[in-house]
């Protein structure tokens, strides 16, 4: 495998040629010899700081993108993508083709997008026609009709002798049940024929969602101002389960911003470094509301990029935001050391967590976690918990050392941990990402 | 008296043919048409067989075979599934429970007399 730091010369020379630049001119513009640049290209001396950045600006490309490749996320996606399907790739050079070909890294990352998406919609379509009460229903309309038809037809016309009083009862019988055919059969065909954005909307009302959130950076204003969750509801465009899902999160977000308002909250969060607890404890309120209300701060006001996951007692996931440099993945299991499933364990007591994942870089995410009990509860039932985790990567260096986590077994890399379970995919070893 | 049949089906035109068919053939067909209630019914004439559709309201035809068959009387009373739904799994399901027979609509009536007969026999 080639050593990341001998990459940046490769990807220099890529975006040159993509650019159609000469290399002696480039090295001109930035005060080095044709000689010097061509020792870069070819990974034989290092090269950062000033001239680094002097060279982006020449070849019109992100400092960050020349010296790193591909973010973590596309990578991770890149994995996923191998780990979704049983073809056998070259995993070790995973970051070499993302730097020489960043565009067709970004399409197998988006591929592998989508095809979680179909997979999550045509699983949605299998149950649908497996379980939906309104089509079971339907369809049991219809074939309990043509069996009566059926069967009283075929007395008609069967060798018993039938009176006249028998076999005008029988026809009545046919023509009640063709009536009771042909209007379940319409019934069948208008459900069948719904309109595209029906069968749109029943997708995953998780993602759904999720979606709609995404579109509203996570920041709703008019809830801000003290609208009421319907008023968004009716304007959200969602019918169905994930209308129901929306009107939950809306409730939640609305509840939060009644509790705590933006302006006294955003001058807090500077003032308490975005630390939930000292958050809840300084507006006493619930943790799980303050790191709500985290993931809803608006985009543009300088605030950190923070994630949110939450989680049944299943460990289902019920929403992800997503944050850049912390991949949640839907399509396959998430990595079972991270503190959003530590937290079902240990129900009411928050767990901080320092995170790093694993790769070149050793990404770090500083990770809040509660789980909590849901409604007023029973005595004769378990309790509906929910597990509630923040993320906030590239968090402050701190003396300790973070606690090494994954984004998901198969396509994790550390050796011997505890908690895997299932193996990485061939290839995916520590040299893989390191 | 021929032995008793007792139908447990909600759809009365289905009930009527099948009826009719079954007491051509000899049978005394008694039905009802309840899920929920058609525990008591069979416990009140426990009949020689039932036929027993899945759907019906009240209470499903596997919740009622269930039953029957953890009850003394009607442990070994022959039971035929009649349903609509024919998938695999609801066959699977009601032969696990105990069914003698899993029958799916629409079916033929020389089919169902012929059920009929071979379970009474066997």
């Amino acid at each position: 495998m080639m050593p990341e730091h001998r990459l940046v010369g490769l990807r220099i020379r890529e975006k040159r040629l993509d650019r159609g630049l000469k290399q002696a001119s480039v090295a001109e513009t930035v005060g080095i010899s044709p000689s010097y640049l061509n020792l870069i290209e070819h990974n034989r001396r290092r090269i950062g700081g000033k001239l680094l950045a002097d060279l982006a600006r020449v070849l019109d490309v992100d400092t960050g993108l020349l010296a790193d490749g591909a973010d973590r996320d596309t990578l991770d996606q890149m994995r996923v993508a191998a780990a979704g399907l049983s073809i056998q790739v070259e995993l070790d050079r995973t970051e070499e083709l993302a730097a020489r070909f960043p565009g067709w890294a970004a399409l197998i990352a988006e591929q592998a997008r989508k095809i979680a998406a179909l997979e999550e919609r045509s699983q949605v379509l299998t149950d649908r026609i497996a379980y939906d009460p309104q089509l079971a229903g339907s369809l049991h309309e219809v074939i309990s009709a043509v069996s009566a038809i059926r069967s009283s037809a075929s007395i008609l016309v069967g060798p018993e002798d039938l009176d006249q009083d028998l076999q005008r009862r029988f026809h009545e019988n046919i023509h009640k049940d063709s009536v009771r055919l042909a209007d379940s059969s319409e019934a069948l065909i208008a459900y069948l024929e719904a309109p595209e954005g029906v069968l749109e909307q029943s997708g995953s009302p998780f993602e759904a969602v999720e979606h709609f959130m995404q579109k509203n950076s996570w920041h709703l204003p008019v809830l801000e101002e003290g609208a009421v969750p319907t008023e968004v509801l009716k304007t959200a465009g969602l019918e169905g389960p994930a209308k129901t899902v929306l009107r939950r999160v809306l409730a939640d977000y609305a509840g939060g911003a009644a509790k705590l308002p933006l302006a006294p909250f955003e001058k807090a969060c500077r003032k308490f470094n975005y630390d939930p607890a000292a958050l809840a404890q300084n507006f006493n309120v619930p943790l799980m509301m303050v790191m709500r209300r985290l993931a809803h701060l608006p985009p543009d006001k300088g605030h950190p990029p923070m994630g949110l996951v939450i989680c049944d007692a299943a460990a289902a996931l019920t929403l992800v935001k997503s944050v850049p440099g912390f991949t949640i993945p839907r399509s396959v299991g998430a990595c079972p050391l991270w503190p959003l499933y530590g937290a079902l364990s240990r129900p009411h007591q928050p767990i901080r967590m320092d995170v790093a994942l694993p790769g070149r870089n050793g990404t770090r995410a500083l990770c809040f976690a509660v789980a909590e009990a849901q409604g007023q509860g029973s005595f004769d039932a378990p309790p509906a918990l929910q597990s509630m985790m923040l993320v906030m990567p590239d968090p402050p260096e701190t003396a300790a050392d973070p606690y090494p986590v994954g984004v998901s077994c198969r396509i994790c890399p550390r050796a011997g941990c505890a908690s895997r379970r299932e193996p990485a995919l061939k290839g995916m070893d520590i040299q893989t990402v390191l | 008296m021929g032995k008793r049949v007792l139908l447990i089906e909600d759809e009365p035109n289905i009930i009527e043919a099948i009826s009719f068919i079954l007491s051509r053939d000899g049978w005394t067909v008694h039905t009802h048409e309840d899920g929920t209630s058609a525990m008591d019914k069979v416990l009140a004439m426990p009949p020689d067989m039932i036929i027993l559709d899945v759907m019906l309201p009240g209470r499903s035809g596997f919740d009622i075979l269930r039953d029957l068959r953890g009850h003394d009387t009607t442990s070994q009373t022959p039971v035929m599934m009649l349903t609509a739904r024919g998938q695999e799994k609801d066959r699977d399901l009601a032969m696990r429970l105990g069914a003698n027979l899993f029958m799916t609509k629409p079916f033929s009536n020389a089919e169902v007399r012929d059920h009929v007969r071979n379970l009474m026999e066997a």
